[in-house]
């Protein structure tokens, strides 16, 4: 018998290795797996690489994380924000390195990840800073069409942490509006996705035209209770 | 001489761009002013706006009390979904974005030249962390980039340049510059005056900006 669901979020996050490169959806208060996040700080994987939107904002989850020293490159589209001093402080120490890619570069780069394809020529960045590797030299371009595109690469996953609505035994996944974000297509990208869930259904509740991620992609469920975020510098409703 | 224009408030600035926005168009209006945008579209069009944290038929704030924090828009502020609104994960809103399929998007700038480069993510100050965003897709992927800013800088410098000295956005990407003393079309020959604010003349415009205006 498939049975995804994970007893706890340490048995789901048993097998992250140092030096993992660890994929953390979410986009602002939308869709952040915290606690993921936190398990990931107490299960103590080091010199982990972080895919994410941003850097983490104000002092928990991905900031947390980052502050304890577990992480030794972001890549990210959108590091600064008036929150995000942890990561600023441990950047211009030269303390963590840094990827920075378009959002959409990211996005398009971790669903070539998940679906096989070697790299893709995009016009998005071209002629600009970002068409340039980290060591400065330049990536390969190719006009087609009469346009400038940089070839990009895929990013792959070891693991992906992602938060979805509800889900099932098999993995099946739907979200929850604007959390939707990342979680689709990263868990598509690594090779071990964990989703947390705010509710768990028994097979065949969830409508399968309705099903966003499909629970090949998906290793285990966490069912976790429902709480307001107040990441991205937003206080819950009351 | 004493200048006897006044410039267009942000307001009516953003009036102006709305007024250019047809009815049925699909549209992605960039954090900060362009977002004042949806305020101003003028009774009878319908205009879809997209969030690129994957919201299509994005509707005005909640009410206070009424904010879900799972539906923000790209400035991480609460937003509505309109009846007739679709939610889709990055990859698809991105391809949206990067596929030419949004008719309009609205961005605002440090920079654009007379031939359309953009930059409008960095200042390029030494030490600064720097940050992108979605900016560099949507400049590159709407069928129409316009820009949204004041024509001159705090220190009255024009930001209406030859060469962007900023770092790029995106080149030969921006259509049209709405600004609040003019409205200009980029062109791979150079600019073209759309209209200016009464009492603006084009030569005075041009001593402005200090690049010809095409004919």
């Amino acid at each position: 018998m498939i049975d995804k669901i994970a007893s706890s979020v340490a048995d789901a996050l048993r097998g992250v290795r140092d030096g993992a490169t660890v994929l953390i959806g979410g986009f602002g208060t939308a869709g952040i797996p915290l606690e993921l996040i936190e398990g990931l700080i107490d299960q103590g994987a080091r010199d982990l690489t972080v895919v994410n939107n941003n850097a983490g904002n104000g002092d928990t989850g991905l900031a947390a994380l980052l502050q304890a020293g577990r992480v030794r490159k972001i890549i990210c589209s959108f590091p600064r924000q008036a929150d995000s001093q942890v990561f600023d402080a441990l950047y211009r120490q030269g303390r963590i390195e840094l990827e920075l890619v378009p959002q959409g570069n990211l996005a398009e780069r971790l669903r070539a990840a998940g679906a096989g394809i070697g790299a893709f020529y995009t016009p998005t960045g071209f002629g600009t800073e970002l068409a340039l590797n980290p060591d400065g030299s330049p990536k390969e371009t190719r006009v087609i069409n009469g346009r400038g595109h940089v070839l990009e690469y895929p990013i792959h996953g070891d693991v992906a942490l992602i938060q979805a609505e509800r889900g099932d035994r098999w993995g099946n996944l739907t979200y929850r509006q604007a959390a939707r974000n990342f979680g689709p297509v990263m868990a598509t990208a690594a090779r071990c996705t964990v989703a947390t869930v705010h509710e768990v259904v028994e097979l065949g509740q969830l409508d399968p035209e309705a099903i966003v991620t499909p629970g090949i992609h998906v290793s285990h469920v966490v069912p976790v209770p429902r709480r307001a975020t107040t990441a991205g510098g937003f206080k819950a409703a009351a | 001489m004493t200048p006897t224009y006044q410039p267009r408030s942000k307001d009516e600035l953003a009036r102006r761009v709305a007024a250019d926005i047809h009815d049925g168009a699909y549209v992605n209006l960039g954090i900060g002013m362009p977002t004042r945008v949806a305020n101003h579209i003028p009774p009878g069009r319908e205009v879809i706006l997209q969030s690129e944290n994957g919201i299509l038929g994005m509707g005005p704030a909640p009410a206070p009390g009424q904010e879900d924090y799972d539906l923000i828009n790209a400035g991480k502020q609460p937003v509505t979904l309109l009846p007739g609104g679709a939610f889709f994960h990055h990859a698809d809103s991105f391809a949206m974005m990067r596929g030419g399929h949004l008719d309009i998007c609205v961005l605002g700038a440090f920079q654009v030249s007379a031939t359309g480069d953009l930059a409008n993510w960095s200042t390029g100050e030494p030490g600064a962390i720097p940050a992108v965003g979605g900016a560099m897709d949507l400049a590159i992927g709407a069928k129409q980039t316009w820009v949204m800013m004041d024509l001159l800088s705090k220190s009255g410098q024009s930001k209406v340049v030859a060469q962007c000295t900023y770092p790029l956005t995106g080149l030969a990407c921006v259509k049209r510059i709405y600004t609040d003393l003019a409205t200009l079309e980029c062109s791979p020959q150079g600019l073209r005056l759309i209209d200016a604010v009464e009492g603006l003349g084009r030569e005075a415009l041009q001593d402005l900006i200090g690049l010809p205006l095409l004919d």
